[in-house]
């Protein structure tokens, strides 16, 4: 059954909410999830997208964005926040970097057993570091991307947004 | 082999405005500058990060010059940054390398093929317009002017003389003069930003 598009959350509404809050520069490593929207992203002059080989790199180049005075974003999937635990130590959580991460949340569900291991150790990682998370999964969570954005100014640290994987619409 | 604060002291006269993330090379830096408020000397937050934040700051800063003074095992943590480097192709990113070919604040252990990698090759590779190695002070002296009238980003390798530590970490004295935080106030007041 095709869901209706209202129960997606799509890849326009994340772009919209980065601009919104004034995004410069967005750090990323593609996953499964994200296609549509890394081709809004680079068609989307007021964002300069940035590839890095390695979740880790994503977050001492955000902070060096910060410090230079831009409004860095990170765009990664859980398993690669999980490989950046040292990163994520120093250069945010230590330099007091606001930014928000957008992760995807593969073998997330709410609809049963969760048999994946990268969803099962997500928020308990997030949990471990101290890091405040918001779940969307559709359109009409997408406010709870600026709410992040907020706390993360407001905290002067990093905040995520695990993204449903199940119900978004980046791969259609 | 050079003495990295001897490296420093000639980069130095050549400095102009550029911002400075003195990384290693930061316990010299500190009695060398005349211009903190432009040096970004935060030791080392996460080993293998330092390339990855100038880039950053490089790219948030693209009319400043931004000048990192990296270390190979630093570098060795993420090899791939420079591909990312290349990628972006800041003009004002000059990455200078200090290959001491070891892990000098554990005691000096080797890093891997210590002394066969070629950085300024790799760097090439990774698509570095330009890049160059030196391994005596009177070449990379006569030089500094060229390398940093270059549209970056620009690597260059230096084959440094090793300062081993070998004290436990909470026993040692800290060169830094200013806290984390006070860095980056510091800079952004310079630079005018208001956070």
């Amino acid at each position: 059954m095709t869901q209706p598009d209202e129960a997606l959350l799509s890849p326009e509404t994340v772009l919209k909410e980065m601009k919104k809050n004034g995004v410069t520069h967005v750090l990323w490593l593609p996953d499964s999830e994200t296609n549509w929207l890394y081709q809004l992203m680079k068609a989307e002059p007021s964002l300069t997208l940035i590839v890095v080989p390695r979740e880790g790199l994503a977050f001492p180049a955000a902070a060096g964005i910060w410090a230079g005075g831009k409004t860095p974003a990170i765009l990664i999937q859980n398993t690669g926040l999980m490989e950046s635990g040292d990163s994520l130590r120093g250069w945010v959580l230590g330099l007091s970097i606001p930014v928000v991460l957008l992760v995807g949340y593969r073998g997330w569900t709410r609809h049963g057993v969760t048999t994946d291991t990268a969803a099962t150790f997500t928020e308990r990682f997030l949990n471990a570091f101290g890091i405040n998370y918001y779940l969307v999964e559709n359109n009409a969570d997408a406010p709870r991307i600026s709410v992040a954005f907020e706390e993360a100014r407001k905290t002067k640290r990093p905040v995520a947004v695990l993204v449903g994987d199940e119900f978004h619409g980046f791969n259609r | 082999m050079l003495q990295t604060a001897e490296i420093l002291k000639i980069f130095q006269q050549h400095r102009g405005d550029a911002i400075v993330f003195p990384g290693r090379g930061g316990r010299h830096w500190t009695k060398i500058t005349t211009q903190p408020n432009l040096d970004v000397p935060l030791g080392d937050p996460a080993m293998g990060g330092c390339a990855s934040f100038a880039m950053g700051l490089a790219l948030a800063q693209p009319h400043k010059k931004v000048v990192v003074f990296d270390s190979e095992g630093d570098l060795l943590m993420s090899l791939g940054i420079l591909a990312t480097i290349a990628e972006q192709q800041p003009k004002n990113f000059y990455h200078f390398l200090l290959d001491n070919e070891c892990y000098a604040t554990t005691g000096g252990q080797p890093v891997p093929n210590a002394k066969n990698v070629s950085y300024d090759v790799i760097a090439r590779g990774a698509g570095y317009p330009h890049a160059f190695a030196y391994d005596n002070l009177e070449s990379f002296a006569a030089d500094i002017q060229s390398i940093l009238s270059r549209p970056g980003p620009v690597f260059v390798a230096m084959k440094v003389v090793p300062e081993i530590e070998n004290m436990p970490i909470g026993q040692r004295k800290s060169w830094r003069t200013r806290s984390r935080e006070e860095v980056l106030k510091g800079l952004q007041k310079e630079l005018g930003i208001m956070i």
